[in-house]
């Protein structure tokens, strides 16, 4: 569940030697605007990201009926779950409920975990990352020390005390997976506004006489959205997994048939002999989600550094 | 070494070859375990592997309350009794017969001759005497509910009670009274007592060994409890397999014992495997790696038949309930506990979620149970009634959370999360809104539930150790409890006094009309006695299974399917 | 370098420390009781103020603490709730199988992963590129388990190619040594066990090895060309060095930098993926034992086996960084 993550974590590193910042905004803004304009896979990702976004959202008028309903609970038996027929485009699940709308209803709520949990952890690291790069000294070193301590823990580990500690709901969930990307966010940053310290533009404002606080704030932070706008596309990619995973040890919503991907996934395992679509459709919807997240970010990321696009 | 070294030409071509002979070696393989199958096959019984749960607590089953302890103790420990194959009644065993005095306080046990333990001294009065007082003297750690369940639970106290929850001890004394003859005093009657004596936690072991290996040097302080030497490696008794090896986390190894006094096994080599995901354990057994596996899916018995796998029930000695917490306000209300159940559709119920073959339950215990009654009232399926009864009640529409377990399968609960969702459909279809609460079985969800008020409906069960109904209703509504929330002297002085009753005859219309007061109570809805399966590979023949999991493997043979 | 060693091990020691302080927290401010985990269902208040005593869970908590960090300095991380089991040598006899799995993904990944990566990067734009690079991201957006299963049903039950569960079969006498299966064959020459050991990996490692296999292959196509443009090889290609020569002298040395680090950034995420593969495959590691630890509460093995990965982590990183500087000189003298 870390992968998306530590993907990024470690190709941005080349990135960075190249801050944003050198060439002039407007230019530099419009030269990756066509950069990513010509770029298939962010074509792709886009198209994926939009119509996830629409279906989440309109949900109730595209889904044949009510979710997590198991209006047809009598239809189900032990070894049994009916297939696709006439009423229900892809049949029902094994807690009686129609497939497809419960699968409708599942991007909504990967949708708001995947947005909630990634806002949570941009905020929190982005808090760390300032005060650690813009600060600089023992706040840095205590800052960077708390951060260690959070890396040293596996991400799923650390998921897992959380959700154990908040409780069973997908609260706990948005905010164990919030304070898995925090340490990312927050070292993401840091590089980033360490890189710029030392350079022209960081010392002729500094000569200038603004404040240390000001240069960081306004001239240093939004320097380095780039790079986070890119981690946080790629961190939605993350999210979607990761509840699944989390999903998987027996965490999230407390209603066992709630129309969630991961938790549907999860669900069929013990059917997957019988009924093998309870797991196909969750389990491509969890994946072309995922994979529509990070070609999108990918593609940004290759947009704003264009060295790595040759 | 560094990278720059290494040829890239030839590390390519050796992934490709290592992939290429990878991919050769698997179809050779599959040719080579067939093989080796075949050589072990044959004449002899050859190796069986069941897959367990879990790894066995200890190898010393009187320190013990769990299954999987259980299941690798039966085929090493036998007790004085045992029970008659496939049910739940007391059959001779090392005991060949026994009688109890007019009052109940003593039972003198006829013991079979010619036994011996694995380590080769005689099992006689003296042994059996050894293990009731080896169990009566516990002090400290060994008292504590975790490694004493079963004695604090049947004989309240020890020789000097330490802590709280013990009282004055049935135990009284053990009396050799020539080689093959025993007498066992209690001080107060107890009918359960020879029904109980078939609990692997009584069952009779070498007391030479245990002193050689300081079985009961459990050891350790008292924040770091460890078990002997003899629990770990040096179990002996008097069963037919004998204690092979344990790798921890893997397998326990058992071997035949050839001196076994009754019918010697047939099997060359028992291996119990523990693989704690039951997916794990269904696929294990369709790919060939084990031989058989307990608990078996709901889902998975007709499919696994149909692939030409055995599927092995055992009689359901269990019950499964839905609880209904009178500390909530609405559940106090009589109307609308029966409301429930006439909301429920036990057969639906029992067609959707639980295994073939189950039979929906009408009390807390199944019908195999002294005591088991026939008229019990009874709350057919009627939602109509069900509605109305709630408008009597003042609640047309109803919110009520309902905690259920996860990650968990009981074998009188195989998948809580199917019936959970199946009553919930069901009481939806009246108006009764379930507010769900999906609680981690250990220990969140059995902390809520027997810990704090705080709950509404549950589920949960009990599977019975033995024929007792004071293991079942007993053991439920015997005094007051978070679980259910209700104050009635009256049961709770009707239960202890039917299990005072010094004979079962005298307890059959004792908790007959107990199971009737309760129905008419209604503290909660019996769901169904679940059948619990039991999966084989093809070529298993020979295993009995048991309500009350007594199943010895001696009898077992594993042949060849090729 | 044994100064860089000694800081690093120096920096440890805070990171540690703040580690279990967290985690003795964390975890104490967990829901349920685990007096109760350990008695089952039927357990009677007594018994469990009883075992809450016997465990200490009903002293305050700094002295909890205390008596923790304490019995942790002498090698006890006391005994696990579930099982009564000393947690160090649990963690001990299941670590072998965790490292032996681990290593397995790490040699898929890296066997595959840089041929893979660096023939996408020489012949950039070609199908082979756009197949590594569209494989690698369906490595990345798959969940582990789901991989898992799929790989399962497909090799073991639908092929029956490979077992399904698992280190070794169970019917085979193997001697164990090291308890690395395969090294143990090797060792006692019984080559059926070595084999079958093998066999047994072969899908965990797949599943487990995907994500990293995924992130092998992309770092080292995006610095094979990355070091392609720069301009020593492009002068060594001017100078008519054939191109062979080159990548194996100027690319691959240079590529393998990021690829070395990326590396043992993914050890933690190996044993987080290990939690899951190991559960599914029933491949007795220590991420097994997680899983069961996480789903009973069993605070000491909890306890003992997170810091224990953290130490693992922090001491492969480590030698990541050593190993770092060994392959760029540079990084020696800062």
């Amino acid at each position: 569940m870390t992968a998306a993550t530590t993907v990024t974590a470690a190709t941005a590193e080349p990135g960075q030697e190249q801050p944003p910042g050198r060439v002039s905004g407007t230019g530099r803004a419009r030269a990756s605007w066509d950069r990513l304009r010509r770029d298939p896979a962010a074509w792709v990702g886009a198209a994926i990201v939009t119509a996830f976004v629409v279906v989440a959202v309109a949900a109730p008028l595209i889904a044949p009926y009510e979710p997590a309903g198991s209006q047809w609970i009598r239809q189900i038996t032990p070894s049994d779950v009916p297939g696709p027929s006439e009423e229900h485009l892809l049949g029902l699940d094994s807690f009686g409920s129609d497939l497809f709308t419960q699968l409708v209803y599942g991007a909504r709520q990967s949708l708001v975990i995947g947005v909630v949990s990634t806002l949570l952890g941009l905020l929190a690291g982005t808090v760390l990352g300032v005060l650690s790069g813009g600060i600089g000294g023992w706040v840095d070193t205590a800052v960077m020390r708390v951060v260690d301590i959070m890396l040293s823990v596996p991400a799923l580990l650390l998921a897992v005390s959380v959700a154990a500690m908040v409780g069973r709901s997908s609260t706990s969930v948005m905010v164990a997976i919030a304070v898995a990307q925090v340490p990312i966010f927050a070292r993401l940053l840091r590089a980033s506004l360490l890189s710029q310290r030392g350079q022209d533009y960081v010392l002729a404002l500094r000569s200038l006489g603004l404040r240390e606080r000001r240069i960081v704030v306004s001239h240093m932070l939004p320097n380095s959205l780039g790079p986070l706008l890119v981690q946080a596309t790629l961190v939605l990619a993350t999210a979607v997994i990761e509840v699944a995973a989390l999903s998987f040890l027996g965490l999230g919503d407390p209603d066992p048939a709630v129309a969630e991907w991961g938790r549907m996934l999860v669900k069929a395992q013990e059917r997957l002999q019988n009924d093998p679509q309870l797991a196909l459709w969750p389990g491509v919807c969890i994946a072309v989600t995922a994979l529509g997240f990070t070609l999108l970010g990918e593609s940004l990321r290759q947009a704003l550094d264009p060295r790595a696009r040759r | 070494m560094s990278w720059s070294d290494l040829p890239l030409r030839k590390l390519v071509t050796g992934v490709a070859v290592a992939a290429l002979a990878l991919t050769a070696g698997c179809a050779e393989s599959q040719r080579e375990e067939n093989d080796s199958a075949e050589g072990t096959g044959g004449d002899t019984g050859g190796t069986f592997v069941f897959a367990a749960s879990s790894d066995p607590a200890t190898l010393d089953p009187s320190f013990a309350s769990d299954g999987e302890t259980f299941r690798v103790a039966r085929q090493m420990f036998e007790g004085l009794v045992g029970t008659k194959p496939g049910t739940a009644e007391p059959a001779p065993l090392l005991a060949k017969s026994w009688e109890s005095s007019e009052d109940g306080l003593s039972y003198t046990f006829e013991l079979e001759d010619g036994v011996t333990f694995h380590d080769g001294t005689d099992f006689n009065a003296d042994a059996v005497c050894a293990n009731f007082e080896r169990w009566y003297n516990r002090t400290g750690l060994a008292q504590s509910e975790n490694l004493s369940y079963y004695y604090r639970s049947l004989f309240r106290g020890f020789e000097q009670n330490e802590g709280e929850g013990l009282g004055e001890p049935l135990y009284k004394s053990c009396e050799p009274e020539d080689e093959d003859t025993v007498t066992i005093n209690l001080n107060r009657p107890f009918a359960g007592f020879v029904a109980a004596m078939s609990l692997p936690a009584f069952s009779m072991q070498s007391p030479t060994a245990i002193e050689k290996y300081k079985g009961d040097d459990i050891g350790g302080t008292a924040d770091d409890p460890r078990f002997s030497e003899y629990a770990s490696a040096h179990p002996t008794g008097t069963g037919p397999f004998k204690f092979g090896s344990w790798e921890r986390g893997q397998q326990v190894t058992l071997e035949p014992y050839e001196e076994y006094w009754g019918d010697k096994a047939k099997l060359d080599k028992v291996i119990v495997k523990t693989i704690s995901d039951g997916t794990a354990r269904r696929q294990a057994l369709q790919n060939g790696e084990i031989d058989g596996y307990d608990l078996v899916a709901p889902a998975d018995v007709a499919g696994l038949e149909s692939e030409g796998f055995q599927i092995e029930q055992r009689k359901p000695f269990n019950i499964l309930y839905l609880g209904m917490n009178q500390a909530h306000p609405a559940l106090q209300d009589p109307r609308v506990r029966q409301a429930i159940a006439h909301a429920i559709d036990k057969e639906a119920l029992v067609s959707g979620t639980l295994p073939e073959g189950t039979e929906p339950a009408t009390q807390f215990m199944p019908d195999t149970v002294t005591g088991y009654a026939e008229d019990v009232p009874t709350y057919e399926y009627d939602p109509e009634k069900a509605k109305a009864l709630l408008a009597e009640a003042g609640f047309p529409t109803l919110e009520i959370p309902f905690q259920y377990p996860t990650g968990v399968s009981r074998p009188y609960m195989p998948s809580p999360e199917d019936t959970f969702k199946n009553i919930s459909a069901q009481l939806s279809e009246v108006g009764i809104t379930v507010k769900p609460e999906g609680l981690k079985w250990s220990p969140d969800y059995l902390d809520r539930i027997q810990g704090t008020a705080d709950h509404g409906l549950h589920l949960l069960g009990w599977t019975g150790d033995y024929n007792d109904p004071d293991n079942f209703v007993g053991v439920f509504f015997g005094k007051p409890s978070n679980e259910w929330g209700f104050n009635d002297p009256a049961l709770f002085e009707a239960l202890e006094d039917a299990r005072g009753l010094p004979t079962v005859d005298e307890q059959v219309p004792a908790y007959e009309s107990i199971n009737k007061q309760i129905m008419t109570m209604l503290p909660g809805v019996p769901l169904a006695s679940p059948v619990p399966s039991l999966a084989f590979a093809e070529g298993v023949k020979g295993y009995q299974p048991s309500p009350v999991q007594d199943e010895v493997w001696n009898s077992v043979t594993v042949e060849d399917e090729g | 370098m044994l100064s860089l060693v000694l800081r690093r091990l120096g920096l440890l020691v805070p990171v540690l420390l703040g580690l279990s302080v967290l985690l003795f927290a964390w975890l104490r401010a967990l829901p349920g009781d685990p007096a109760r985990a350990m008695l089952g269902e039927r357990a009677t208040p007594a018994g469990i103020a009883a075992v809450n005593r016997l465990y200490g869970f009903d002293q305050p908590l700094w002295q909890q603490y205390f008596t923790y960090l304490g019995r942790m300095a002498t090698g006890n991380f006391g005994n696990s709730t579930r099982t009564g089991q000393p947690v160090l040598s649990t963690f001990l006899e299941r670590f072998p199988a965790t490292v032996e799995l681990a290593l397995a993904a790490l040699l898929v990944a890296i066997c595959l992963g840089i041929p893979l990566g660096y023939f996408a990067a020489r012949r950039n734009g070609s199908w082979l590129d756009h197949l590594a690079v569209g494989g690698s991201l369906l490595g990345v957006v798959v969940p582990v388990f789901f991989l898992a299963f799929l790989l399962k049903w497909l090799f073991a039950l639908e092929l029956g190619w490979l077992p399904t569960t698992g280190r070794q079969n169970p019917r085979i006498d193997a001697t164990h040594i090291t308890n690395l299966y395969v090294l143990d064959g090797l060792m006692t020459r019984e080559w059926d066990a070595a084999w079958d050991a093998v066999l047994h990996l072969v899908l965990p490692a797949m599943a487990l090895g995907a994500i990293p296999l995924a992130i092998v292959v992309r770092i080292t196509r995006a610095s094979v060309l990355d070091v392609l443009n720069e301009d020593h090889v492009r002068t060594a290609e001017a100078k008519g060095l054939l191109r062979g020569t080159v990548s194996r002298r100027h690319v691959l040395r240079n590529a393998m930098l990021p690829v070395s680090t990326t590396l043992g950034l993914q050890a933690g995420a190996l044993l987080a993926g290990a939690v899951l593969t190991e559960t599914v495959f029933a491949f007795n590691g220590i991420g097994e034992y997680l899983f069961q630890a996480v789903n009973q509460l069993d605070y000491p093995v909890l306890q003992g086996f997170i810091l224990a990965i953290a130490v693992i982590y922090a001491v492969v990183n480590l030698l990541v960084d050593i190993s770092y500087g060994l392959l760029d000189p540079r990084v020696r003298v800062s």
